[in-house]
């Protein structure tokens, strides 16, 4: 059995289950031969079976259910009345498939059973044949059949070669079962003459329509005696099989409701044993010991066989996408070759179901917009077949599902213009972001690559709702893309939804839970350490996680608390939401451990902090941190966030007020400069005696680089200190280049609501804003940067104003102040 | 009092029974059907920013259940340091809500001619949530609208 397809598997256990019904449904019927209900339902039953017996290529077993299909079809439109003659037909057909089924099931081919006798009968009582002959001839091909049981294999051999020749002798004898008796009985009835068609027996190549002389020669003897008596027509086969349970016994079907009971009780069960034995670890009794660890032991077993129950293999929806892929390829007019890896990769039944459309989704893209034809490939010097590969496997208590291919690959700079097209960023926008934030654009409603729409894909909705649709189950979707190379979509997917490993945490005295999912690393600074590494500016705190900047946040005052920890101390969960990593400050932690998810209410919903809640290992209660609506309530900058407002600002139709996180810093002369967050990567120190000149620049080693570094003060035309020792430094860092950008004094992060002045347009400010009550010029980052590094953004786009070809001199500082001088007089 | 002094005639029932319990001095009275059970000393989960009736989340036998506070629900004074509440599980629309109150009194009937709107000496917030009063002997007991109650 273990050689059967799953396919098949699932074949026999429905299939057999139907019988059953069929069984009932036959002997009902015969009570009340009008009903439809019963008819359409048998008739649903055999017409199931023969699609997918034609599918598998099982020929016997659809020729029969075929056959069977005739007849069923005909009384259920009232062309024949069901007599019982035709009933015991249909029994026998019932018998006819079983037997093929448990044939099936031992050996995984249908073998010699016999069916022709059979479909004589059914095709007989196709005709309006005299009842009396119809039963006869059931009974005894029953008789025969159940006689073929012991007979010897030329016997068996006879009648199955027999049987291709019936026409003209349907088998309605007298009973007697003489083995070979059908074969050579006149036929009382009409010739059914339309069971030819039907009859051809496939297995054996019996010659040919014609072969009622050429009896036993042509059998292939060697073949028959491997029928064992199980294969006969009757209904008490299993009992012949000698090994264990068959696949319909073995399983079983039950309600998703009652498997998700169990699962709760399940998961009480569990918290109770983690409050017994944290009970118990403090008893000395070494018997109660004994018995909680095997409560233990057992408990999590019980967890285990609990969760299998509902997992089914990735297979369940990846078997129906060769379909979908070859026939998108076709419709594209592209060759393309799927391959999975890790079928047997099993998940939850209900999130399984949630990611077959996002799935189906991904693959379809990939053929349609990923792949390239043929042509496509031939000049990109690949093989002209494209390789669509589905990969899932386990990974730290996730499940991970790449969708990836071998096509055209996704060209960041196409998305972005595509983007600034749509307006769904700004172009200024566009040029701050990195490849990799670029890329992620494909997720933002209403965008669509196709250079046309196609019934396929291309409208533009989609990857929003695929990104949606996972981020619903507690998911997480990534896109990596090489332009030319291909691209991969990479889903992570949690293995169940009820149980999930969490870690607490203890802030002002409360304990609270963080889906272990959203958590990257802790971080645990010493008092001394923090106040060297967590930079607190005016509120808003940074911590340099090798080198990156890390926004914190600090639970206990996104929850309105006062932290109870004193010592200096900090201790950093360092979380991941939507791409966008930040710091959550704790006051401690306490442990990692499997929670079961509890709905709150309502109204604690509302609060928007609070996914639910679940009761720890000593019974209290902790509330579990919605990860994701931390970050969006606690980080401006937060990516979807500034999506919603670049959205915003383009529906707007003008550069209105843009809301994001400003780095305030001081260039000297009391005047401040505003910078964009989300553009600076790292802040330092310079030493000043480290800077160097390179031609007129001037640059800095730093981390086994040159970095260019430009001076604010005088790239604006103000007179800063410049005899400074240390100089404040802002890095900027894209595409694999950094900047320097040389500032006064870091003054503070502010959440600006910046009312930028559109007429203004002037080299190296954006405009100017009221920030903090002070008025506040907003840096052009961009023009900052080529000031220092006129490569930086190579090839350069053709956007730049002519000026900027100078500015590499602009250490005259006159050039700066025509920049500089407008803005502050307007406001 | 008794069921025996009821008629016939009456369109509503004539007797209720009412789960009593004191709060702040006065004795409220809620629907018996809708009382699930009586807890005592239960340790209680702050939510932080929730809405100050919301006094927080208690553990009943594995079901995290919200627990509001009568007397902020009702413009009481907090009840004073050292005062255990006890918990009063209604089920609402099979939900189970608890309610904290200062502590539990018997199960009466309550006759409905003993009925009579709130008084007027009852204030602002609280007065919503009364339904009205009995006239007990001796005592006024209020009767707690429990869908409002827990409606914060």
């Amino acid at each position: 059995m273990e050689g059967l397809d799953d396919i098949v598997e699932e074949f026999l256990v429905e299939s057999h289950e139907n019988l059953d019904q069929l069984d009932q449904d036959l002997v009902a019927l015969e009570q009340d031969p009008r009903s439809r209900e019963r008819l359409s339902s048998i008739f649903r039953t055999i017409h199931t079976i023969k699609g997918t017996s034609g599918f598998l290529a099982f020929n016997k077993l659809e020729e029969v259910a075929h056959v069977g299909e005739n007849l069923l079809s005909r009384l259920r439109d009232g062309a024949l009345d069901l007599t019982p003659s035709r009933t015991s037909a249909l029994l026998l057909m019932t018998d006819t498939i079983r037997a093929l089924l448990a044939e099936i099931e031992a050996s995984g081919g249908e073998g010699s059973t016999p069916v022709a006798d059979t479909v004589v009968v059914l095709s007989a009582a196709l005709e309006d044949a005299p009842a009396e002959a119809a039963v006869e001839a059931a009974a005894a091909v029953v008789e025969a059949a159940e006689a073929v049981v012991e007979a010897e294999a030329e016997v068996v051999a006879e009648a199955q070669a027999a049987a291709p020749a019936p026409v003209k002798k349907a088998a309605a004898k007298k009973p007697p079962a003489k083995r070979a008796s059908r074969a050579k009985t006149p036929v009382p009835a009409p010739a059914p003459v339309p069971a030819v068609e039907n009859v051809p027996v496939p297995s054996p190549p019996v010659a040919a329509p014609a072969p009622v002389a050429e009896l036993p020669q042509e059998v292939p003897v060697p073949e028959v005696p491997a029928a064992p008596a199980a294969l006969a027509p009757e209904p008490g086969t299993p009992e012949a099989q000698p090994k264990g349970r068959g696949v319909a016994d073995s399983t079983i079907r039950v309600d998703v409701d009652l498997l998700d009971n169990l699962m709760l009780l399940v998961g009480e069960l569990v918290l109770t044993r983690n409050q017994i034995v944290q009970y118990v670890g403090r008893q000395n009794d070494q018997d109660l010991i004994r018995a909680s660890q095997r409560l233990n032991l057992i408990a999590s077993e019980l967890q285990e066989s609990a969760m299998k129950t509902r997992m089914q293999p990735i297979d369940h929806i990846w078997s129906k996408l060769p379909r979908v892929v070859r026939d998108l390829g076709l419709q594209c007019g592209k060759a393309v070759r799927l391959e999975m890896e890790g079928k047997d990769t099993e998940l939850d039944k209900t999130l399984l179901e949630a990611v077959k459309d996002p799935l189906t989704h991904l693959v379809r893209n990939s053929v349609d917009h990923g792949i390239e034809d043929t042509a496509g490939r031939a000049a990109a010097g690949k093989p002209a077949e494209g390789v669509l590969t589905l990969r899932s496997r386990h990974e730290s208590g996730q499940v991970v599902v790449e969708v990836a291919d071998d096509g055209a690959g996704i060209d960041p700079a196409k998305i972005g213009r595509k983007a600034v097209e749509k307006g769904l960023i700004t172009a200024d926008a566009l040029s701050r972001m990195s490849p990799q934030d670029l890329l992620q654009l494909i997720f933002l409603p209403g965008f669509s690559t196709a250079a046309a729409v196609t019934n396929v894909s291309g409208r533009g909705v989609g990857m929003d709702v695929v990104k949606t649709n996972i981020e619903g189950i507690g998911g997480t979707i990534e896109v990596e893309s090489v332009a030319g190379r291909g691209t991969c979509m990479r889903l992570r997917i949690p293995l169940t939804l009820a149980i999930v490993p969490a870690l607490t945490i203890e802030c002002a005295g409360d304990r609270y839970a963080i889906p272990q999912i959203s958590l990257q690393e802790l971080v645990a600074l010493d008092a001394e350490k923090a106040a060297a590494a967590v930079e607190d500016v005016g509120g808003a705190s940074v911590y340099r996680l090798r080198g990156e900047l890390l926004p914190l946040v600090h639970l206990a005052d996104v929850l309105g608390l006062t932290s109870d920890r004193h010592d200096g101390h900090v201790v950093i969960a360092v979380l991941s939401s939507e791409g966008r990593r930040f710091g959550l400050v704790v006051d401690r932690v306490i442990n990692t451990e499997e929670i079961v998810v509890k709905a709150v209410s309502g109204q604690l919903k509302q609060i928007g902090l609070y996914s639910g809640a679940t009761v720890l290992g000593d019974g209290a209660v902790a509330l579990i941190l919605d990860v994701q609506a931390l970050a969006r309530r606690a980080l401006r900058t937060e990516t979807t966030d500034r999506q919603e407002h670049r959205l915003a600002a383009a529906a707007a139709a003008a550069s209105v007020s843009e809301r994001q996180r400003m780095l305030l810093a001081a260039i000297g002369g009391g005047r401040r400069v505003a910078i964009p967050l989300d553009t600076v990567t790292r802040l330092e120190q310079v030493r000043s005696d480290t800077v160097e000149r390179v031609g007129s620049r001037e640059v800095v080693q730093y981390r086994g680089a040159i970095l260019p570094i430009v001076r604010l003060d005088r790239h604006l035309g103000a007179f800063g200190d410049s005899d400074r020792e240390v100089l404040e430094v802002i890095v900027y860092a894209d595409h694999g280049r950094s900047v320097a950008i040389v500032v006064e004094e870091i003054l503070d992060i502010v959440d600006g609501e910046a009312a930028v002045q559109s007429d203004i347009d002037d080299l190296g400010l954006l405009g100017s804003a009221v920030i903090g009550d002070r008025v506040t010029e907003l840096l052009d980052v961009r023009a900052a940067i080529l000031a220092a590094d006129p490569a930086f953004y190579s090839p350069a786009p053709g956007a730049l104003p002519g000026g900027l070809g100078s500015m590499p001199d602009i250490d005259t500082s006159a050039f700066g102040f025509e920049g500089t001088s407008s803005p502050l007089m307007e406001v | 009092m008794s069921s025996a002094t009821a008629t016939a005639t009456r369109t509503m029932p004539a007797t209720s029974q009412l789960a009593t319990f004191w709060l702040d001095g006065d004795l409220f009275g809620v629907e018996v059907e809708h009382v699930q059970e009586v807890l005592r000393s239960q340790s209680i989960t702050r939510v932080p920013l929730a809405p100050p009736a919301v006094a927080g989340l208690i553990n009943l036998r594995g079901q995290v259940v919200t627990a509001i506070e009568l007397r902020e629900r009702l413009g009481r004074k907090p009840r004073p340091e050292g005062q255990e509440a006890v918990v009063i599980v209604v089920r609402l629309h099979g939900e189970a809500v608890s309610l904290l109150v200062d502590s539990i009194a018997d199960v009466v009937d309550v006759d409905v001619r003993d009925f009579e709107a709130p008084p007027d000496t009852l204030d602002g917030v609280g007065r919503d949530l009364i339904r009205g009063a009995y006239k007990l002997s001796g005592q006024l007991l209020l009767a707690l609208d429990v869908n409002r109650a827990v409606g914060t």
